[in-house]
């Protein structure tokens, strides 16, 4: 056989089962187009490489599988690191496949050059500058391997241009890259932590996105149930647990409900599985769960002890961890327990704020939770939206929310819900999004409206960046800057502009009829929803202050 | 009190990154790095690397974050290696600047 680069690169891509790239084409990697031309892969011409990246995000958040996005040197490869460094921190399988500029030319300062390999080291899980052609038949395959393999993550591939245009003769195509089966766990170190939970009499799971990760969540749910356990998640957990079991506690942390970490406080053994403690879980870590002994399980040794040092850990993959350690957990009750976090629960739910009015946005959460399909996709931006949605939705199923949780990346909204629906175009998705955060990616809705899938762009929207103004209130004495928008732009006749409809719930006398008949609808819309420009969320931990210290949502 | 130094031992994939790999590491991490030595193995396109670090509590950490850098075959602490190799390093790197400050 005989191909060129940009040709192997395709074939190899189609091997790894690609079936959606979302891109934008320019000089460096014009031969990859040519040969996608040639394919049966679909491309997604997005308007900003960001956009692409998210999309190609949205797709390996609810396929758990990798997903690829391209673009070209220079700037179209600057564009895209924020979406990578996003992948990065929630550890999210993508494949960034990117021109560069010709091997002759580098370093030599030419059009559209940057050193995307440079600058994409500490963003990515690894990556690679092709030198030849035939390195592709090593690197593509492998690239898929990293992304998945352990803790998944991104991983960038650059591939210059003269690279793609290398003709090579070769035998055969290299096997595709699949995850490695998990590494085995020894029983003793299963017995010894199966010891700690049985033994303990106030535990406490706190969950992550490793659970939803490793597809660990109906095993977690066996545990938790079979020993009566608890369950807080973090942001990137939510959807692995039902949101309405009787043990559940909703997220923890930071804009947590109060019951949830006074529970927190009461423990006396923590059981952290597939989390690494972030701050905005776990608030001042020497002053997270005083009571509690530390059982950590993660994929990742990295992150055991990094944060809080564990009395007891697992270097394992969580779902085979789950699975291996319900055998050695008894069935418990623990009706002390249960009966202490159920009074917590009464004394201190999460509250809507007296006197809110019907759209206050934690209402208007769970009025949409109630028009939408029990098995909808729903994404977020970033702000104060994202934690009503994270506060108010009650997730059920993993993979079911995709939010950009370690960046908190304003933007990733819309291209994420995007890229949902391109990997489920059978299922309703719905982005709810912030005024702010919208108009960092609105250029999307152009690629909306070239696809028109059953996609809802929710804005609450309250003309200011509302957690910074929040911050500023709370923090900064009520010194408002560069918080409040001088102008408002009319969402909904944008939307329109863009071939989308689009309606606005202001003045509207029955607005929920009005939201509920633009969630049924077959194609896209965006919905303006006005939301008072004075609502916080509630409670909140100062940043570095213990997690028992909330301000307010009493 | 100084902190005492420490080596860690590392076997690399020989390829232009693997050195940005590892030095970005460390600065992004804010780890401390001492010293580096690297040279060519005799053979396998590897490289061996010699860092002097401060061994304080981050060192497992370091180590941990290193262990999963895909250039990195091996990590090994080394208390037990002197740093008499460093330490020439060191001199030779205090006679540099007074000529190149001889203005």
């Amino acid at each position: 056989m005989k191909h060129n680069g940009a040709e192997i690169t395709i074939k190899l891509l189609e091997r790894q089962g690609i079936r959606v790239i979302a891109g934008i084409p320019g000089g460096s990697n014009l031969p990859l187009y040519h040969a996608l031309y040639h394919s049966r892969i679909r491309h997604i011409l997005t308007r900003h490489e960001q956009a692409a990246g998210f999309i190609a995000q949205g797709i390996a958040r609810t396929t758990l599988k990798p997903a690829v996005c391209f673009a070209t040197s220079g700037p179209g490869a600057t564009n895209l690191l924020t979406a990578i460094a996003d992948a990065k921190l929630d550890s999210i399988p993508l494949i960034a496949i990117t021109g560069q500029v010709s091997r002759g030319l580098i370093g030599s300062d030419a059009f559209q050059e940057v050193d995307t390999y440079g600058m994409s080291i500490p963003i990515t899980k690894h990556n690679f500058l092709v030198r030849s052609a035939r390195e592709l038949f090593r690197v593509v395959p492998e690239a898929f391997r990293i992304a998945v393999s352990g803790r998944p993550g991104p991983v960038l591939i650059d591939i210059p241009k003269d690279v793609q245009l290398e003709e090579v003769i070769f035998n055969s195509w290299p096997q595709p890259g699949e995850k490695p089966e998990p590494r085995g766990i020894d029983l003793r170190e299963l017995k010894q932590a199966a010891r700690m939970i049985n033994s303990s009499l106030r535990p406490l799971f706190y969950i992550g996105g490793g659970i939803i990760q490793a597809g660990a969540a109906p095993a977690l749910f066996k545990l938790a149930h079979k020993n009566s356990i608890p369950v807080t998640s973090t942001l990137m957990g939510l959807g692995a647990f039902p949101g309405d079991d009787p043990l559940f506690l909703g997220m923890l942390g930071m804009h947590a409900a109060r019951y949830t970490n006074l529970a927190l406080k009461e423990a006396d053994l923590l059981i952290a599985f597939g989390v690494r403690f972030d701050d905005r879980a776990t608030g001042n870590p020497a002053k997270f769960c005083p009571q509690a002994a530390i059982l950590h399980i993660d994929i990742d040794r990295a992150e055991i002890n990094k944060i809080k040092k564990a009395h007891f850990s697992i270097t394992a993959d969580i779902n085979l961890a789950c699975k291996l350690l319900l055998p050695y957990i008894r069935r418990e009750r623990r009706a002390p327990w249960l009966a202490q976090i159920n009074g917590l629960k009464q004394k201190f739910p999460l509250r809507v704020p007296a006197g809110a009015d019907q759209m206050h946005p934690l209402r208007l959460i769970a009025d949409v939770k109630d028009m939408a399909d029990p098995d909808a996709i729903i994404t977020t931006d970033v702000g104060q939206h994202q934690m009503w949605v994270a506060q108010g939705y009650c997730f059920s199923r993993p993979r079911s929310f995709l939010t950009s949780g370690g960046l908190g990346t304003m933007g990733f909204g819309l291209p994420a819900a995007i890229g949902a629906a391109l990997a489920y175009p059978e299922k309703q998705v719905i982005c709810f999004s912030g005024d702010g955060s919208l108009l960092m990616n609105i250029q999307e809705l152009a690629t909306l409206a070239d696809l028109k899938p059953r996609l809802k762009v929710i804005v609450l929207n309250n003309s200011q960046l509302g957690l910074v103004r929040q911050q500023q209130e709370l923090f900064y004495q009520g010194k408002y800057i560069a918080s409040k928008f001088m102008t408002s732009p009319d969402f909904a006749e944008i939307a329109k502009n863009f071939g989308i409809p689009g309606i606005d719930l202001r003045n509207s006398r029955r607005p929920l009829a009005l939201l509920r008949r633009a969630l049924k609808e077959k194609g896209p819309c965006l919905i303006n929803v006005p939301i008072g420009q004075a609502h916080n969320v509630f409670p909140m931990v100062a940043p570095g202050g213990a997690n028992h210290e909330m301000i307010g949502g009493e | 009190m100084r902190e005492a130094n420490t080596i860690i031992e590392l076997t690399v994939k020989n390829h232009p990154g693997a050195m940005s790999h590892i030095t970005g590491l460390f600065s992004r991490r804010a780890f401390n790095l001492e010293g580096i030595l690297c040279a060519p193995l005799p053979k396998g396109g590897r490289s061996r690397m010699y860092l002097l670090v401060r061994a304080n509590g981050r060192l497992e950490q370091i180590v941990r974050q290193l262990e999963k850098l895909y250039d990195v075959i091996e990590v090994h602490e080394r208390p037990d290696y002197d740093h008499r190799l460093f330490r020439k390093l060191h001199e030779l790197i205090k006679m540099k600047p007074e000529a190149a400050n001889g203005r």
